[in-house]
This record gives structure tokens, sequence and C-alpha cells, in this order.
């Protein structure tokens, strides 16, 4: 409860707060407000933003309503986002979990495969990923998760390096409690706050990430994201530079919202480091 | 002591805590005074606001805490109203500060030799070549064998003794007219305390510097002070010359704090009973860190060749200082570790030879209580559920684990209410007793207990030990205590064993070997307690 009143003590948390919710408001009312498929062709090509009331924020260069295809982007943006965030804090959990808490050869094994994932870049392991598997939704969104799990793997595994000898743990053990036990529900749930905080990181970084991807047309062509609008108003990028800038502005504002919000978290979990 | 104007005088001081703190001023109204070539002694226990009062004088107070009403007079300043500028002046070289724990208060950077001359660099125009030079003699000054390579030394590379030496070297090199040493001795092992108390009292005779010494010790204010000031609650409760107030403390607070510091003698022999329930016999352990095949490699024997039997509803002390091996013995009897050779034999079974599986189905019958009452606990978990944890494991349904882990709380004094409680909102002592509980909760018949005490102020301490000594008479439990403070372990032990580096060098019924020690190191220990006579008389 305490940890609640922290968070909306801090006013940039509540703004990250907002804007996440203003996002999902989004994601969930897009159907509402805009029931036609938001990838059907609309009207006119190219029409600037609020000199069509239809068409509110302008049509692309194939005559799609923009608006709609933000809306819509947003169920893509945070799908993708939160689902390899999942995807990528499980694993890491998983694996920091094993190496931090048994240590010795264990630690070292998995240890070296997440070296091997860190030395290669983020986003061309993504590239090799999406190359060999295809570039569906969910190949995509599980390709993100998995080049994203070496970090909170880490950040487990350092917890559990410093929690393991605690006394709290020892006294476990003098009980007669197994390794799961203690590993479950004497560690975990005191290595997790920092876990969740990173969590924000991970999903900012799995939204950008997919943009990223779409910007190539590496992505899932056949749903409407933020990325594959900013791909294609690449090519009129010089004149109606607003085909890019407005899925741009809404990335910005997501990934903000996201980080704000992990921020707040962070202050309000840790309150001892806020101080400072 | 002295008839001269005093150093410091502080006049009706008060400091202000943040809102939200348990009491709205940290210290309130206190007055005292230091005159040269004197040693005043603040006492009192945690939260009581001596800290607090060293940190008034030398404007250190952390943020969101103020002076609030009072002045500190000292060489014709005031200094609550003082420049930032005049302060830096004055700290170090009027005002020298040492620390409770010279390995933080040292930087881990930079050499011992660097770090004291860098306090002459700053306040002083001598030479890099006369810098080092004094730096070596101010080593010297402090009794640290071969300074010169002292000076070149990392505080890791000293010991604790050394670095304590090191700090007040580096406290004294200006020669400042007021020594602050908050808690000086309170990290160290006993026999480095008595000399670290000697060293101190002497430099002050030599150098006529007025000393306020913080501690919560009484053994160590009947060993250094001239006089005492006693606080209690951020409030001056008794002062006067230390003869009279340890001899006739006035106040009622005074009174108990003098009556909790236990005496070293041995209180009369109980009759032990001639079964044996534990024996442990050349029970080893050696640790190897370090070395890249087969080469380098560090070999520390921490515990060598260790045999000692205790007998059913008695209480064996394991005294020793730091590095001694006691913790890793008591590790390795309750297999938190495991032992590289002997027997620890508890109802005929070799505790050293069951696997990890079978230990934990036989924990009912050894359980530990750890030293740390911030660190034993689950910060996530309900104290409740932390006493029921065991029976749980053990297989009790958990309703019923919950309801008996109630009768527990009352049994170690607890409120049963406050059992849904977090361990942050209870205090040290009531830790201690929820650590207590829940390692009685599996109803064990050998409790081993890790420095049990040592983190609780010595009125708690009091209380603490005078539960575990009625619930060994009513749950005849036999114990297992490692200390390191003989004062706890005469209070409570009917037998003990001295270790020092490894080894049990002595041991027998605790009034012989407190009485009549045989061995040259358990008399050095014994000598080297604090207030001497004091703690052994003042009882009477």
């Amino acid at each position: 409860m305490d940890a609640v009143k922290r968070y909306f003590r801090s006013p940039a948390a509540v703004l990250g707060l907002v804007l996440l919710l203003i996002v999902v408001g989004m994601a969930i009312s897009a159907g509402y407000f805009y029931p036609r498929d938001p990838l059907a062709l609309a009207g006119r090509p190219l029409i600037w933003p609020f000199a069509n009331p239809r068409f509110l924020l302008g049509t692309d260069n194939s005559g799609r309503d923009i608006a709609a295809q933000v809306f819509y982007g947003a169920r893509i943006s945070l799908l993708i986002g939160g689902v390899a965030t999942l995807i990528a804090v499980t694993i890491g959990i998983l694996v920091g979990a094993l190496a931090g808490y048994y240590g010795g050869w264990i630690d070292n094994i998995l240890m070296r495969i997440t070296e091997a994932f860190q030395t290669l870049p983020n986003f061309v392991l993504l590239l090799v990923l999406v190359a060999v598997f295809g570039s569906t939704l969910a190949t995509v969104t599980i390709a993100v998760g998995i080049v994203s799990w070496p970090a909170p793997a880490r950040l487990t595994r350092a917890e559990f390096l410093s929690l393991r000898s605690r006394e709290f743990v020892q006294a476990g053990r003098t009980l007669g409690m197994r390794d799961t036990q203690l590993i479950l529900r004497e560690i975990l749930p005191n290595a997790l706050p920092p876990v969740i905080v990173y969590a924000g990181v991970v999903m900012a970084v799995a939204i950008l990430l997919e943009s990223a991807l779409a910007f190539l047309r590496l992505s899932d062509a056949n749903v409407a994201s933020w990325g594959n609008l900013i791909g294609l108003g690449r090519d009129v990028l010089r004149v109606q530079w607003y085909v890019s800038a407005i899925p741009g502005v809404a990335i910005l504002i997501t990934v903000l919202a996201v980080s704000l919000v992990g921020q707040g978290l962070n202050d309000a979990l840790n309150p001892r480091l806020k101080q400072r | 002591m002295s008839s001269t104007a005093p150093i410091l005088s502080v006049d009706r001081l008060s400091v202000r805590l943040p809102k939200g703190a348990d009491r709205a001023h940290a210290i309130s109204e206190v007055s005292l005074s230091i005159a040269e070539n004197e040693i005043v002694c603040i006492v009192g226990e945690s939260g009581s606001g001596k800290s607090m009062m060293a940190n008034a004088i030398m404007r250190l107070l952390p943020q969101g805490v103020s002076t609030d009403g009072g002045r500190i007079l000292f060489g014709g300043y005031d200094l609550c109203t003082t420049s930032a500028a005049e302060m830096r002046r004055i700290r170090g070289a009027d005002i020298a500060m040492v620390f409770q724990e010279p390995m933080t208060a040292l930087n881990p950077l930079r050499t011992i030799g660097d770090q004291i001359g860098e306090v002459l660099d700053i306040h002083t125009d001598l030479s890099k070549a006369e810098i080092r030079s004094r730096v070596l003699t101010l080593l010297a000054d402090v009794n640290i064998p071969d300074p010169p390579r002292a000076a070149k030394a990392y505080p890791h590379e000293l010991s604790g003794g050394q670095r304590q030496r090191a700090m007040i070297a580096m406290a004294l090199a200006l020669d400042p007219k007021l020594l602050i040493a908050d808690e000086p001795t309170t990290a160290l092992d006993v026999t480095t305390q008595a000399q670290i108390l000697k060293l101190i009292r002497e430099l002050q005779q030599r150098r006529k510097t007025a000393v306020l010494f913080i501690t919560h010790d009484f053994g160590v204010v009947a060993e250094i002070a001239d006089r005492v000031v006693v606080m209690q609650h951020g409030v001056v409760v008794e002062h006067g010359p230390a003869a009279e107030v340890l001899r006739k403390p006035q106040h009622a607070y005074t009174q108990q704090l003098i009556a909790a510091v236990p005496p070293v003698a041995a209180p009369p022999a109980r009759k032990l009973s001639d079964e044996t329930i534990l024996t442990l016999s050349g029970v080893a352990k050696t640790y190897r860190t370090g070395g890249f095949l087969g080469r380098g490699v560090r070999v520390t024997h921490a515990v060598k060749d260790v045999s000692l039997a205790l007998p059913k509803g008695a209480t064996l002390g394991i005294v020793g200082e730091s590095g001694s091996g006691k913790s890793t013995l008591a590790r390795c009897i309750i297999r938190l570790i495991d032992p590289d050779a002997g027997s620890i034999l508890l109802n005929g079974e070799d505790w050293a030879r069951l696997s990890r599986g079978d230990i934990r189905q036989r924990t009912q019958k050894m359980q530990m209580v750890f030293q740390d009452p911030f660190a034993s606990l689950n910060p996530r978990r309900k104290a409740a559920e932390l006493v029921a944890q065991g029976p749980i494991v053990h297989g009790t349904p958990r309703a019923r684990a919950l309801s008996e882990a109630r009768e527990l709380f009352a049994l170690v004094g607890l409120d049963p209410s406050a059992a849904d409680r977090f361990p942050h909102e209870f205090s040290g002592g009531q830790r201690q007793r929820i650590g207590l509980a829940r390692a009685l909760a599996l109803k064990p018949e050998v409790l081993v207990a890790d420095e049990p005490v040592s983190a609780l102020d010595v009125s708690v301490q009091a209380q603490v030990l005078k539960l575990l000594t009625s619930l060994r008479e009513r749950l005849g439990l036999s114990i297992i205590f490692i200390t390191h403070d003989l004062r706890v372990a005469a209070q409570i032990c009917d037998l003990v064993a001295v270790m020092k580096d490894g080894e049990v060098v002595e041991h027998g019924l605790t009034g012989q070997v407190f009485g009549s020690p045989q061995h040259p190191y358990t008399q050095a220990l014994l000598a080297a307690i604090p207030g001497g006579d004091f703690a052994r008389t003042a009882q009477g």
C-alpha cells in the first residue's frame, strides 16, 4: 500500500501512467471508432492531417486512414511488447535463478550461453531469426522475446547470488526446505522487484525492435502496425513527412510512458534509493 | 579533572528529526561541556541520540535533520551558525572524528599513507617530503608495526585493529583540540578493543586532547572515561564524574543499564546430566581459495580437529574472537556447511555423514538461531508465517501450524495479536524472539545459537538471555551457544570451549575456565574485557 502511495507522489510516474492508459484505451477502442479494416482503402491517397474531417490524421500513400492504423497499431505494439517481455522475463528469471542459486558448473554453462547471446547485437540476431523463421506476428513476437532475455537473466542471477547466502535463506534450509521451496518462496519474491522494474525497459526496447523491423519491411505486413506505417512513409518522407511522423510520435509516447512507469515503479518499490 | 575553561560547550542543543520519525527531536535541550585533557563518554542505547550528538557538533547531520535551538560553542565560534567554509577549516584541523567501522570510513582505493597525507595536504603548506615523514611519525605514534609498509598498504591489507589505528593517526594528524570517537571499538575483538582503548588514553594524555567518546558499553566507560553523560531518548538523564556515576547511579535508567552489564563471574554451576546428547569428534573444515592448476592455492583451516560433548539439557558456550572458526563450527554442526572430517553424533546418528535429503528430514531435532535479527527473517513474510514455516514444511496442516505459531508467540514473550505483522514492524529484540519461536516451532532437542544477542542493546540482551534460560528449563533444550562476548557466555553457559584459529584451546565448566583460566589465550581474553574491576565487582 505504501508503494502505491509513493508511486502517486511522483508527477513523472503519474504522467507515464496516464499516457500508458491512453495508449491502452486506443488499443481497446480501435474497433469501436474504426469498425472497418484499417488496411482497407478508404479515400484519396496522401491527404494531409486535419484537411478532411473524415480522415483526421490524413491518409497514407495507398489511401488508407492513418488514424485507424494508429489505433489498431497500438494493439500490435502493446501485444508484441507485452508478450515478448513476458517471454524474455520468463526465460531470464529461469536461467538467472538456476545460475545464481546453484552456482558452480551450472552457473558457468548458463552464463556462457547468456554471453553468447549478448555478444551478438540484438538487432542482427533478430534479423537472422526472422529471416529463418519467417515474419508472421507470432514469430516476430517470439523472436523479439528471445533476443531480449539475457539482461533480465543477469539481473536475476545477481539478485540470487546476493540473496542465497542471506541468513533468512539459511534459516529456511535449517528448517528443512527443499531447493525448489527456497528458490520459489524465499528468494524469488525478494529478487523480483528489480526484475519487474527492468521489464519496463525490456518492453520499451521490444516495441522499438518491432518498429525497426517493420521499417525495414521485415515485420508482418498483414497487420496494421506503427512500424509498417513508418516503413510506408519512407517513400514519401520529403514531402508528406506526416505519414512517418504520426506513428513515430505514437511510438515515442508509448516508449516514454512505459519507461516512466518503470522508473516510477522502481522508486516506489525501492524507496531508500529515492531518498538520496 | 581540570579546572580550565571548557574547549567545547553544548548549550541546550536540540536536533529536529524529519516528519514521520518516531519522535520529533533526536536530541532535545542537551547541554554538556568538555575541558582540555578530559575524556567525556556519552553512553546510551541505540536510538538515544548519542551519535546524532557527534554529527551535530561536526555539522554532518543527515538530510532532513537540522539543529533547532541551542548553541555549540567551540573556540569562539557557535558551530550552529558558522559558515560552511569556516566549518570545513575547523573539521579535521580543530575537531577530528574517528568512526565505528574503519573499513567503510577509509577509501578502499587509496593507500593508508596517501589518506593520512591528504589531511596534511589540505590544511597545511608542508612539502611532499615533510608530509611523508609526518605520516610515518603518526603511524609510529599509534603503534602500527612497520610504519613504512603500513603507509603503502591499502585498507583491506590491514587488520581491523590496524585500520582503526590508522584512522586515529589520521584524526590526530593536525593535533586537534577535540577528538570525537563514535563507538571506535565496537566493531573490534575484545583483545584489540583493549589495545585501542589504551592507545586512545595514552595519546590523549600525551597531547592533552579533549575526547568525546561515544559508546553503548559501560565496560568501556569504566575503562576510559573521566566524566559520563547518560542519554536516553535524546535527553541527558544523568551526568557526573565516571567513578560516581558507575558506583552510585542516581537515575533509574542508568541503574538499569549498569545492572544489564553482565558479570564475568559465572553463576553457581547447575547439576549436569550424565547423558550426552551431542558429541563432536575430530570435526574439521578447510577452505581452499584461488589458485590455478594447483598453484597459488590459499588454504584456510577454519576448524581444526574439534572434539566436544554436550550433555543433555546443558548449554555449551563456544567463545572466541572473529576468525576463530566458531561460526563455521556452528554451521558444520547444523550442516549448513559440510565438514571435511570428523563425526557429529546426535542420538547415535552421525550428522556429518548423512545425505542432504536425510538431513532435511531430521531438521526437527536440531535448530539454529541466527545472529542478525534483521537479516534472518524473510522481509516479505508475516511473523506468524515465518514461525509456522518449519512445521508446514514437515507436513503439519497450515491452519494448525499457524495456530500453534500464535501459542509460540506467547511462549517467547510476544503479543500473539502481533502475529500478522511483517518483520520490519518489530524491534531488534522482538525479531530475535520471532527467530527463536521459528526455531522452537519444530520442537528441537538441540538449539544452535550463533551470536543470538550480539546485535542487541544491553538491556534487550539481558531480556533475551533470560528468556533463553527459562525456555531451556521448561523445554529441556540442550544449547550450543556461540558468542564473542565472555560476559554473555558467563551468564548463560554451563560449559565453555575457547576457540582460537580453528582450535579449541581450553574447555570445561564455565566457573573453572573463567575462574582459573589455564591457557594464556583465555587469560588474555579475560584480561581484555573492558572495565576490568568494575565488570567483576560492581554487581554486588
